[in-house]
């Protein structure tokens, strides 16, 4: 027999060393509980400026959670981003590639039509997709969509909301009778969403709708507003999108218009909305789900804790209480909140997305865990079921007033009632047509 | 009073029509000199847009700021020409055209990386307020946008007339195998014609930032300029002015008065349908030169 070289001995045990070392970190991976939010960012192209707002709202949060706690009872919070400029086809890809890496909790887009196409995909691979303040509507219906969430607001309640906020100003819902209401909507399928909602609300009140629309992407509204004009209507409900928001206040205002008479949809609500329209947008009202300012307690422990220490996600430090800032943080506060309540069911261990999903359809905040939150004022509460995927969130309405939003609504409560059995009659049509078993959420409930 | 509103409607639409050619110039100048679709003005507008009110929001005063916006459009109109169209030349007007519409995607991104993705307000300190002639409101934002586009028509019609470099553009324009040979230097006049462009891009950067507010759709308003060009022909400033005007007046028009009988939201697309008619009637544009080919 040979003896081995010493040449040969070292190369063994350099083998071993690195099999031990590999061996010795597996376990320790595998014991590091870690909790994924894989985000569809878009920090350039068209719709950058809300995306970084959003996105990165959402990062602070989970940022100061791992900073403050350690995590969710231990777990760590891990995240990365895949680019996808809004665009779908990028969006699907994203998925399709972050998928992969374990402990997916949900899947955050901020997009319409990323959010349709992964539909399908995210019922197969059972991980819950959240659509804070839009989606479909029907989705509501957890019943028909499992995996699906609209958290807080879909685009009927929010037209209930207006309209109720609308009846506030006026002095009662009955006073709505014999207004007139025009509601300017966006060229496309968003933007039509709600036309038979505002319909059916114009019956019920007893006012007059004219709804216009606007070619997308909505620099030019010459000929709309001096349609308006010559309607004179008390009111005009802005359901905007992107440039189309600034133009509708300037236009208006070059026609006369009033901007204290134009109330703006969820999407058309933030700062990139009304700066660039300038004086045009002084006065302008728009809704909103969360408040916007930097004055609330976990708006306040962030700038801290985590700009403080130079992990903040925002480049420009202005921008921290934004309205897509701080509807990144609420979304934040939302995941990390089904995934703790998700841990008190199944183990403070890294959950499956199915695990996630229940801890979403548990997610029961009331005012008095969201001032614990430190999110008094900055959103009102949310009450999700396996029925309601939306949650009955609260809106509220702030005004601008040149330089920064000011609310000026209590927290309103749409009409869910009126809307309920429209949603159930699309969500069960869409049931019928995938070959979809409808949930018994009293079964469920009973089983849990 | 109906024929008030009809006035309002129309005057609007031809202040409109305004805007769109200020977009159209720049197209003319860069077709009627290299007979390059340059798809990448909308970029350039952008560009100059977005470096211009980020200055100002650092600090400089206006006058600063418009300088070394030129100094960049000048820079990147020569870099385009260098860089990308000069080792094209000879190559098909498509791809070209590819050409000029990788450089906007480039010159698109290149903005959002150097001045971020923010949307920014632009005040050139003119009032949007309605004025009233006669019963019928008229934008005084509208007016100022339209002596703009006068005072720049007017520029370049000087320039062209009377000036050195401004003759060689129009040589170069009307047959570019002679301008050679009689001495011009086409790298020198198609580096200018570039520059020019980008003052054009600056001017029409700055009023439709000021109404748009300075975001990225502002690249988008070259959707609007296709139909002014079809209209008005390619290589004619007269023509980017009057097809201008038509298309303003038709979209506006069109909008209010045809608009409500089919579900609204036409004015985005009835100006391609009049191009289109257009272009089968006269394929080279209202003012578009002929194209005579020996066979």
């Amino acid at each position: 027999m040979s003896r081995p070289n010493t040449r040969t001995l070292s190369l063994r045990a350099a083998l071993l060393g690195a099999l031990l070392g590999t061996a010795a970190l597996l376990p320790a991976a595998a014991q590091a509980d870690e909790q994924y939010f894989p985000l569809q960012s878009y920090r350039v192209g068209p719709y950058a400026a809300g995306g970084t707002g959003f996105f990165g709202g959402f990062i602070d949060y989970l940022t100061l959670v791992n900073t403050r706690d350690g995590g969710v009872n231990g777990v760590k919070l891990t995240w990365d981003e895949c680019e996808t400029q809004y665009e779908v086809e990028r969006g699907v890809e994203c998925y399709k590639r972050q998928k992969n890496r374990p402990g997916v909790a949900a899947w955050n887009p901020l997009s319409v039509g990323i959010a349709y196409a992964m539909i399908d995909d995210v019922g197969r691979d059972k991980v819950p997709l959240i659509t804070v303040n839009h989606g479909r509507t029907d989705s509501t219906d957890g019943r028909v969509f499992k995996y699906v969430f609209p958290l807080l607001l879909n685009p009927y309640s929010e037209s209930s909301g207006i309209v109720n906020y609308i009846g506030t100003r006026e002095g009662g819902l009955e006073k709505l009778k014999g207004k007139k209401i025009v509601v300017l909507y966006h060229g496309s399928p968003y933007g039509k969403e709600t036309i038979p909602i505002y319909q059916l609300l114009a019956e019920k009140y007893g006012f007059s709708v004219e709804q216009v629309e606007v070619p997308h992407p909505g620099n030019e509204q010459q000929s709309q507003w001096l349609s308006i004009r010559r309607t004179k209507p008390d009111y005009v409900v802005l359901r905007g999108w992107g440039v189309m928001n600034p133009v509708a206040l300037k236009t208006a205002q070059k026609v006369g218009f009033p901007a204290d008479r134009i109330i703006g949809n969820v999407w058309s609500n933030s700062e990139e909305d009304v700066i660039p329209a300038g004086d045009a947008a002084k006065g302008y009202t728009a809704i909103t789900t969360q408040a916007s300012g930097a004055d609330y307690p976990v708006l306040q422990e962030i700038a801290k804790t985590v700009y403080g220490a130079g992990k903040g996600n925002l480049d420009d430090k202005k921008r921290i209480g934004s309205v897509y800032h701080n509807l990144g943080i609420v979304n934040g506060i939302l995941n990390v909140e089904a995934v703790r309540i998700a841990q008190d069911k199944f183990g403070k261990r890294t959950l499956t997305g199915d695990e996630v999903r229940w801890g979403f359809e548990h997610l029961r905040l009331d005012p008095a865990r969201v001032e614990a939150l430190g999110a008094k004022g900055l959103f009102h509460s949310i009450n999700v079921s396996v029925a309601n995927h939306e949650g009955e969130g609260r809106v509220t309405f702030q005004q601008w007033d040149g330089a920064k939003w000011k609310v000026v609504s209590d927290w309103i409560a749409p009409d869910w009632a009126l809307l309920r059995p429209i949603i159930e009659k699309s969500s069960l049509a869409y049931a019928a047509e995938h070959g979809i078993q409808v949930r018994d959420p009293a079964a469920e409930d009973a089983s849990n | 009073m109906e024929w008030q509103f009809f006035t309002e409607v129309l005057v609007g639409g031809l202040l409109s029509g305004v805007m769109y050619s200020l977009v159209a110039i720049g197209f003319v100048l860069i077709y009627k000199t290299s007979g390059v679709l340059n798809f990448a003005q909308g970029a350039l507008l952008l560009f100059a847009a977005l470096t211009f009110v980020s200055l100002t929001e650092r600090g400089l005063p206006g006058w600063a700021a418009i300088l070394l916006t030129l100094a960049a459009m000048t820079v990147i109109g020569a870099a385009i020409e260098r860089a990308v169209l000069r080792p094209l030349v000879n190559q098909p007007p498509i791809t070209l055209f590819m050409a000029t519409l990788g450089v906007s995607y480039v010159i698109e991104g290149a903005a959002q990386l150097l001045w971020g993705t923010q949307v920014h307000g632009l005040d050139l300190g003119i009032d949007d307020l309605p004025l009233e002639f006669g019963g019928v409101l008229v934008s005084s934002f509208d007016l100022f946008a339209a002596a703009v586009a006068g005072a720049m028509v007017a520029a370049l019609t000087l320039f062209f007339r009377y000036t050195r470099i401004g003759l060689g553009f129009r040589a170069v324009a009307d047959d570019q195998l002679a301008a050679l040979a009689v001495g011009l230097s086409l790298d020198r006049i198609w580096t200018a014609v570039w520059t020019a462009a980008g003052v054009v891009a600056l001017v029409a950067g700055l009023v439709w930032g000021a109404r748009l507010g300075v975001q990225f759709s502002l690249s988008l308003v070259v959707l609007k300029a296709l139909p002014v060009l079809v209209l008005g022909g390619f290589d004619s400033i007269a023509g980017a002015i009057v097809g201008g005007l038509i298309v303003g007046a038709v979209e506006k028009l069109a909008e209010v008065y045809i608009g409500p009988f089919v579900g609204g939201g036409i004015e985005g697309w009835i100006a391609y349908v009049a191009a289109l008619g257009f272009l089968l009637i006269r394929p080279s544009g209202l003012f578009g030169a002929k194209l005579v080919e020996r066979v």
